[in-house]
This record gives C-alpha cells, sequence and structure tokens, in this order.
C-alpha cells in the first residue's frame, strides 16, 4: 500500500519534471515563431513555417499537458474522428471556391 | 441521485476512464469543430479578399507574443493544480488555481487594452473583413477564457471543501477535467496567435 | 462501491450518507426541474409534438394559400391583423415567414428533439440497462435549452417585420438584411447548444453505463442508432453555430463575413466592408444540414427495426450488416453536403466529387432499408398499430429515398433544383418517413411509460387516414416539380405559363394536407384518454426481448429492481428449444 504511494508519488514528480521541459519547450518555439515572423517572408512561406511550429506546440500541450501521450483508446477513437471531419471543413470548402466556374 | 451513476470518481474496467474524462473529450471535439468553422471563414475571407493586412501591420506583436507566453504559463500552472492534488498537497493547489485564473485576467487585460486601441484607430470589425475575423475569433476565444477562468476560480475556492468532505478523487478528476478545457484554450491561441498577428 | 458516485452536488459534497433515502420529490423537482431520464425524455416529446402540430398549423395557412392565392383565409384571416394578411389575404412578406419557420420548427424544434431528446433520452439508459443518463443534470439542462430555444422561435413572430423569411437555409446576402433573421440567429444558438450537451450525454452514457454483459454487438439497433445520431450531432452543429455567430455580427456589427462587395439593395449601394462570400453561409450551413438529415432519419430507422423485429417474432436479417452500414453512413455524411450547391457554380471536379460521395452514400441507405425489408420474410407478423406505422415507413422511405438519386446527380438536378420535386422528396423521407417511424414508437412505448396501452381502433383510424393524407399531399409535388414549378413561390406558380397545367396539384395537396390534419385527432383523443383509460398491461406487453421491457411499466427511479446483466444478443425471437417464442436479452439459459 505505502509501495503503491510511493511509486504514484514518483509517477508524479516524473511528469511534473516533464511538464517544466514542455514549458520551456513552448516559450522557445514561441520566440522562434515570433522572430521568424520579422524576417518578413512571403505569404506561403510564412504560413508553413508557422503552422510547423504551431502543430508542433499544440502536440506537446495533447501529449503532455493534456496526458493524451498515454490516453486510452476510446479518446483516440473520438479524436481521430474529429481530425478528419476538421480537415473536411478546412479543405472541401477552400477547394469548391477555388473550382469555381469563371464566365 | 447518491451512487446510482458508477464511474464518475473511479474508471469503467474496459474502457478505463471515468464519464467526466470522456465527456469533456466530446466537448472538446465539438469545440475542435466549432473553432474550425471560424479558422475556414478565414481561410476563405484572405482567398478573396482584394487587400488582406499582413500581421505586423494589423496587430501589436510583442503584446500578442507577451500574451501567448502568458497562456502557456498558465498551462503549467493548471497542469501543475492537478499534480498537487495528486501530490495530496491542497495549499499548492490551491496556490496553482489562484495563479491560473490570474493569469487568465492578464491575458484579457492584454486584450482589453489591444480592443481599445483598435477602437480608437477607428479599427472596428465593420472595417474589414480581416478586422471582422480577428475580433469574431479573439472575442469568441476570450469568451472561453472567462469559461475557464470561472471553472477554474470555483475549483479554487471550493476544492477544501471537497478535500474535507473526503471527495479527493472526484475534486482530481474535475480538476483535471477542467485543466483540459483550459489547455483546449490555450491551443486555439497557439494557432490563434500566428494566425493572425504573423503571418 | 463509491460511496460518494453522484453528479455536479449541488449542496456540500459528502453531506449525504450512502444509502440514505431521498425525500418523496415536490412537483417542481419531479416534473419541471426533473434529471430522471423518462421524466426528461417525456417533457422533449410532449414539447416536439406541441411544436410540430404548430408547424403543421403554418403549414396549413400556407396550402390555404397555394390552393386559393390571394383569397382572404377562412377562420384565421380576420385574427392575423392587417401586417401579415390585410383583409385577411396573406402577405407575401407572411408566406415566407410561415415558409422559413415551417422548416425550422418541424426540423429543429419537432423532428429532433422527439427522435433523439424524446425516444433517445426515454429508451437508450433502459435498453443498455442503465440507471440514468450519465450527467443527469445536463440532460436536464439540454432541455432547458431546447425550450428556450423554441421560446425565441415563437416570439420572434410578434417582432418589427416578423419571424425569419428567407427560408429554413437562411442564405446570405438575403438573411443578412432582410427581418427577423438576427432572433433565428439567437434561437439556433441556443438550439445547437441543447444538442450538443445531448449528444455529450448520450455517448458517454452509452460507451460508459451499459450493463455487464452488454457489448456494443449486443445492442438494439435502436441503441446503435442513436449512437451514430450523437455523433453526427456533437461534429456538425458546430459549424452552424459558427455561421450563426457570424450572421448575428454581419446584422448587428456591421461585418461583412457573407456580404459581397458592390452589393446593392434596393438601388442603394449597401455601405458595408464588403469582401465576404455568400458561398461560405451556404457551405457552413450544408455542413450541417447534411449530417442534420441523418439525424432526423436514422432514430427514426431504430424504432422502426425494434417494432418490427417484435412483430415478426423473428431476429432482425442482416443485423450486422445494417450496423456497418449505419456506421458508413455516418462517416459518408460528413463529405456529401455540396450536392445542395450543385447549382452554385461548382467547378467540374469538385461538382464530380460531390455526386460521387452523394452515390456512395444511398448504398448503405439501401442496405438498411432492405434488410428491414427482408427481415418481415417468414415472420409471424402482427398486424398492431405500432407495425402499420413501422411497415408504411418502408415504402414511404423508399419513395423518399429514390427520388433523392436524380437530385444527386448533377445532370438531372439541373431541371430540378429548387422546385417542388425537392419538397415532395424531402418530406417522404421525414413525413410518411420519421414521423410515421415516431407514431409507431409512440405505439409501442407508450405502455412501457404510463403503464397502458393506446387504444387500437383509434390506432387504426390515425394510421389509414394518416397514410391517405401523407401521400396526398406530397406525391403530386413531384409532378409540379418535372414541370418546373419553384418552390418557395407566394402564389405557387399562378404567374407562369408552365405551371398552369399542373396548378391543380396544389390544391390536391391543401385537401391532402387538411385531411391529413383531421387524421391527427382520433391519435389525440387516443393519447389522453388511454392515460386513464387504456388497457392496464405488465412489464412486457409486446413480449419483447430487449432490456427495457424487464423494468416496471412505468419504470421507477433508477429503472430496474437490481441492475441487469445481458446474457444474449437483441433478437432472440423464435428460438429453437424454448418455451416462449422469444427469449430477453437477461435470461441466462
Amino acid at each position: 500500500m505505502e509501495n503503491h504511494a510511493a511509486n504514484h508519488a514518483a509517477d508524479i514528480d516524473r511528469q511534473v519534471r516533464g511538464y517544466m521541459v514542455v514549458f520551456v519547450a513552448l516559450l522557445a518555439m514561441t520566440a522562434v515563431t515570433v522572430g521568424v515572423s520579422y524576417l518578413h517572408l512571403e505569404v506561403h512561406h510564412a504560413v508553413e513555417v508557422a503552422l510547423v511550429i504551431a502543430c508542433f506546440k499544440a502536440s506537446l500541450v495533447l501529449l503532455f499537458f493534456m496526458h493524451l501521450i498515454s490516453e486510452r483508446h476510446v479518446i483516440f477513437v473520438i479524436l481521430a474522428f474529429t481530425a478528419a471531419f476538421f480537415l473536411v471543413l478546412m479543405i472541401l470548402p477552400i477547394l469548391t471556391n477555388l473550382d469555381h466556374i469563371r464566365l | 441521485m447518491e451512487g446510482l451513476i458508477p464511474y464518475i470518481t473511479e474508471p469503467r474496467e474496459d474502457t478505463g476512464l471515468t464519464n467526466g474524462k470522456i465527456g469533456i473529450w466530446l466537448f472538446l471535439a465539438s469545440e475542435i469543430m466549432l473553432f474550425g468553422a471560424f479558422f475556414a471563414t478565414y481561410i476563405v475571407m484572405r482567398l478573396g479578399a482584394d487587400v488582406w493586412p499582413r500581421g505586423w501591420e494589423a496587430q501589436n506583436v510583442p503584446l500578442g507574443t507577451v500574451n501567448t507566453a502568458v497562456l502557456i504559463t498558465s498551462s503549467v500552472t493548471m497542469v501543475m493544480a492537478w499534480a498537487s492534488l495528486e501530490r495530496a498537497d491542497l495549499k499548492k493547489f490551491q496556490m496553482f488555481a489562484a495563479a491560473t485564473v490570474a493569469l487568465g485576467f492578464v491575458f484579457l487585460v492584454i486584450k482589453y487594452i489591444e480592443y481599445t486601441g483598435h477602437f480608437h484607430e477607428n479599427m472596428w470589425p465593420r472595417t474589414s473583413t480581416y478586422l471582422a475575423v480577428y475580433f469574431t475569433m479573439t472575442g469568441l476565444h476570450a469568451l472561453h477564457v472567462i469559461l475557464g477562468m470561472s471553472v477554474n476560480g470555483y475549483f479554487w475556492l471550493a476544492g477544501p471543501s471537497y478535500w474535507a468532505a473526503g471527495d479527493r478523487q472526484l475534486l482530481i478528476n474535475r480538476v483535471e477535467n477542467a485543466g483540459l478545457f483550459w489547455h483546449f484554450v490555450n491551443i486555439v491561441w497557439i494557432f490563434l496567435f500566428p494566425v493572425l498577428y504573423l503571418l | 462501491m463509491e460511496a460518494h458516485g453522484k453528479g455536479m452536488p449541488a449542496h456540500a459534497p459528502g453531506a449525504h450518507a450512502p444509502g440514505a433515502h431521498h425525500e418523496e420529490l415536490g412537483f417542481w423537482r419531479k416534473y419541471v426541474f426533473s434529471t430522471d431520464h423518462k421524466t426528461i425524455g417525456i417533457q422533449y416529446t410532449v414539447t416536439g409534438l406541441l411544436f410540430l402540430f404548430f408547424g403543421f398549423t403554418l403549414m396549413m395557412m400556407m396550402r390555404w394559400q397555394l390552393a386559393y392565392p390571394g383569397q382572404p383565409i377562412p377562420l384565421v384571416g380576420a385574427l392575423l391583423g392587417d401586417s401579415r394578411a390585410p383583409g385577411g389575404v396573406m402577405l407575401p412578406e407572411f408566406y415566407n415567414q410561415l415558409g422559413a419557420m415551417h422548416g425550422t420548427i418541424m426540423v429543429f424544434l419537432g423532428v429532433v428533439p422527439i427522435g433523439v431528446g424524446g425516444f433517445g433520452n426515454f429508451v437508450l439508459p433502459l435498453q443498455i440497462g442503465a440507471a440514468d443518463m450519465a450527467f443527469p443534470r445536463i440532460n436536464m439542462m439540454s432541455y432547458q435549452f431546447f425550450v428556450l430555444g423554441g421560446l425565441v422561435m415563437l416570439v420572434s413572430f410578434f417582432l418589427p417585420g416578423g419571424a425569419a423569411q428567407s427560408g429554413w437555409t437562411s442564405y446570405s446576402p438575403l438573411a443578412d438584411i432582410n427581418p427577423g433573421q438576427t432572433a433565428w440567429g439567437v434561437g439556433m444558438v441556443l438550439i445547437i447548444t441543447s444538442s450538443l450537451l445531448g449528444a455529450i450525454n448520450f455517448l458517454t452514457t452509452t460507451i460508459q453505463l451499459r450493463a455487464k454483459g452488454m457489448s456494443f454487438w449486443r445492442f438494439p439497433f435502436f441503441v446503435w442508432a442513436q449512437f451514430v445520431t450523437a455523433f453526427l450531432l456533437l461534429l456538425a452543429f458546430p459549424p452552424l453555430e459558427a455561421a450563426a455567430v457570424m450572421q448575428i455580427m454581419d446584422r448587428v456589427a456591421g461585418t461583412s463575413f457573407f456580404l459581397p462587395s458592390g452589393l446593392v439593395v434596393s438601388g442603394q449601394l449597401l455601405p458595408h466592408s464588403g469582401g465576404g462570400n455568400p458561398l461560405l453561409w451556404q457551405h457552413l450551413f450544408w455542413f450541417l444540414a447534411h449530417p442534420e438529415v441523418y439525424v432526423l432519419i436514422l432514430p427514426a430507422m431504430g424504432i422502426v427495426a425494434e417494432v418490427i423485429a417484435n412483430n415478426t417474432r423473428k431476429p432482425l436479417w442482416g443485423y450486422e450488416p445494417m450496423v456497418y452500414s449505419l456506421l458508413f453512413l455516418g462517416f459518408m455524411s460528413f463529405v456529401v453536403w455540396a450536392h445542395h450547391m450543385f447549382m452554385t457554380g461548382m467547378g467540374n471536379a469538385m461538382a464530380t466529387f460531390f455526386q460521387t460521395t452523394t452515390m456512395i452514400i444511398s448504398v448503405p441507405s439501401v442496405v438498411i432499408l432492405s434488410a428491414l425489408f427482408l427481415s418481415l420474410w417468414g415472420g409471424s407478423i402482427r398486424f398492431n398499430t405500432p407495425m402499420l406505422f413501422a411497415l408504411a415507413f418502408l415504402p414511404m422511405f423508399g419513395i423518399g429515398g429514390l427520388t433523392g438519386l436524380p437530385l444527386g446527380l448533377i445532370s438531372s438536378d439541373i431541371h430540378l433544383h429548387d422546385t417542388y420535386y425537392v419538397i415532395g422528396h424531402f418530406h417522404y423521407v421525414v413525413a410518411p418517413g420519421t414521423i410515421f417511424a415516431f407514431f409507431a414508437g409512440i405505439y409501442y412505448w407508450f405502455p412501457k411509460a404510463t403503464g397502458r396501452k393506446l387504444n387500437e381502433a383509434l390506432g387504426r383510424i390515425h394510421f389509414w387516414g394518416s397514410f391517405i393524407g401523407m401521400n396526398g399531399v406530397f406525391m403530386p409535388m413531384f409532378w409540379l416539380g418535372l414541370a418546373g414549378v419553384s418552390r418557395r413561390l407566394y402564389d405557387g406558380g399562378v404567374s407562369y405559363a408552365h405551371a398552369q397545367d399542373v396548378l391543380w396539384l396544389h390544391t390536391l395537396s391543401s385537401y391532402s394536407a387538411w385531411f391529413l390534419g383531421l387524421a391527427q385527432l382520433p391519435f389525440i383523443i387516443n393519447f389522453f384518454w388511454s392515460l386513464r383509460g387504456g388497457e392496464a398491461v405488465d412489464r412486457n406487453p409486446w413480449h419483447s426481448t430487449t432490456v427495457e421491457w424487464q423494468a416496471a411499466s412505468p419504470p421507477p427511479h433508477g429503472n430496474f429492481d437490481h441492475a441487469p446483466v445481458v446474457y444474449r444478443g437483441p433478437y432472440d425471437y423464435s428460438a429453437p428449444g424454448h418455451a416462449e417464442d422469444f427469449v430477453p436479452q437477461t435470461q441466462e439459459a
């Protein structure tokens, strides 16, 4: 019983150390993405860089702060479908707009 | 209703989850679709606009950067609040919960400064589609910050009574779920900030 | 067993000792502010039926204008007032309000609340062997948001300019400037909130609170249907909520999300920034509204499946393909929406994409319908009232579905889009389709909810009157549409040469509609009379296999005497080696 409690405490301590590393990484990547913006890149390059960095930051928050890295199957199934339909919502209206008949 | 509904404090064996954990992730799934619609709107508006300002032309980037750091820090204090409960440290929990609410407040103050700055320069949602998108998306995001602050504020104040009544696991679960919402609000900003300020 | 396993505490947590007795709840907590899924289910059903009848009334007024354009409306004409019907003759603006609100109310305040909020809430926890929904207080809140949204919609008729009048589809730019739309948008946000809260509850409950032994593959088809429906609501509604917020912003804050540059209204250039995109509204609207039509039909299919299995005394034919079809249908429903937008100037690539996905999605629907038809083969069919409605659903949904095909194919849609053909198509699916399934469900589960059966003789009159009425209203619309008569015309096509030969069909539809209304009277009488005077029944009057029939009629708070355990699949009818022609899911040997 005490072993279990001790293990649990050690678990949490390890996680907390991880949170600090993620914290620093998030601040660092924020600095990078802001720094890059000062380069005043062309829009499509700027978008690529910013999106990649943002996705990376978001992944860190999801995996570690939101515990996704150790989460259960059901949650992943929910998120997988959500991600798929999110992409549909992002892509299809824009594609349809671009494929408009031009008279 | 006591005892009628299982899996509130202890997870169900086969799914390994409590009801609240599934519930909050389902809610977040709907929120992803909600903000997704706005991001899709942003893309459509920008592609269809004759002119669209570069982020730094329309916004105060340093101020936005500070706000980004504020929210990131608040995610750390949020997860530390939960971890403190897991370590049975009620005092630390209250400190981190209060810090999270305070950082949310700082975020809103900075947003207020930005908004009033825009209004003074006669920049309103109706002025352009860029500003329409900016105000609507950051406004909706700010409403979510307020909601998160309210929930966290409630647990900051009510936490001790859960603890005293022996409802420790219930509090831990609820704070974790509140944290999931708060982290999501942070993630939205992680995308919103570059999209509106840096591109 | 958790001593403090309860929902959000209204008082300090832990104040009640485990197993402490509740005082009897007062009237308000028991009937108005209830957190019991059965009470909430009945609230949703009754409120939904009231909205259904109100929406029907709006349509009956429209049908007068269509049958006798420009004639004063009898009885009600004088009551409407000069702003709506001077001299009793309906104004075009009022006709448009009736049209837009008929659609909005029927879809969002009638069918979904009954199908999901009503049947889903009442039956689902019972069928999976649960004591209640996972989040009872959120359940109550979702009903309250529904009522609030409904009230906003009703009140909007009395605002200056009247209720929304830009179609239930509220297309911009018209909806950005027409009266009544802000209220519509606010009402929609409240209704969407109700659905989202409900969806979260349904999904969590189904995953977490099913009884021991109730694996997913032992679910009755009704449970699967509600499960997929909840996913559709959860993920498809938010974009419409976003769009409604943006349309409100356009109206109230002067933004131009959906307003293009250079828009001229009544000869004046609109003083908006412009740069917006009306098609964006259509994308966001239909992203919801297409999955929405599956939200309308899936619960109905679930009800029909239960009633058919029970009244053929046979297992459903093709249960597994039906479930896979449900899942596939749910997924596909997210990628077909622009078949509502074929006439917006889409290029060939995207149009072909959406035509293809639309053709593909018809397959699972056909699988489900065919399986239900095949389930009848070799059955010992009992022709009670629920079964009559369930049987009628099959060909009616068949007609609705088949008439959808020329709309999903671009070449024929060019001719049929925005004509009465479309109105005929979707009404067949939702009126003699879904609503018939609802009637089946009400006749079927009324005994569980009240402990009494509805009267069979009145039920048969209700059925035949409704069946004749429904077909009389909607079948003529296909001819009107094929002749080229547009929908949403105030005069029904009187001023168009191509409509002259078919205008008489409007009159036929109208008389059928009024007859259909009369045919509901036996149902209303039956409903109220049977509450007290219906034949009293015990737990399982239909001799059904599914778990809800193991509870008392009506079930007490907490539903079951002891937590059910499930040993077998949902449709063990006429199994060899048993004395009875059915074996309940909870029976071990």
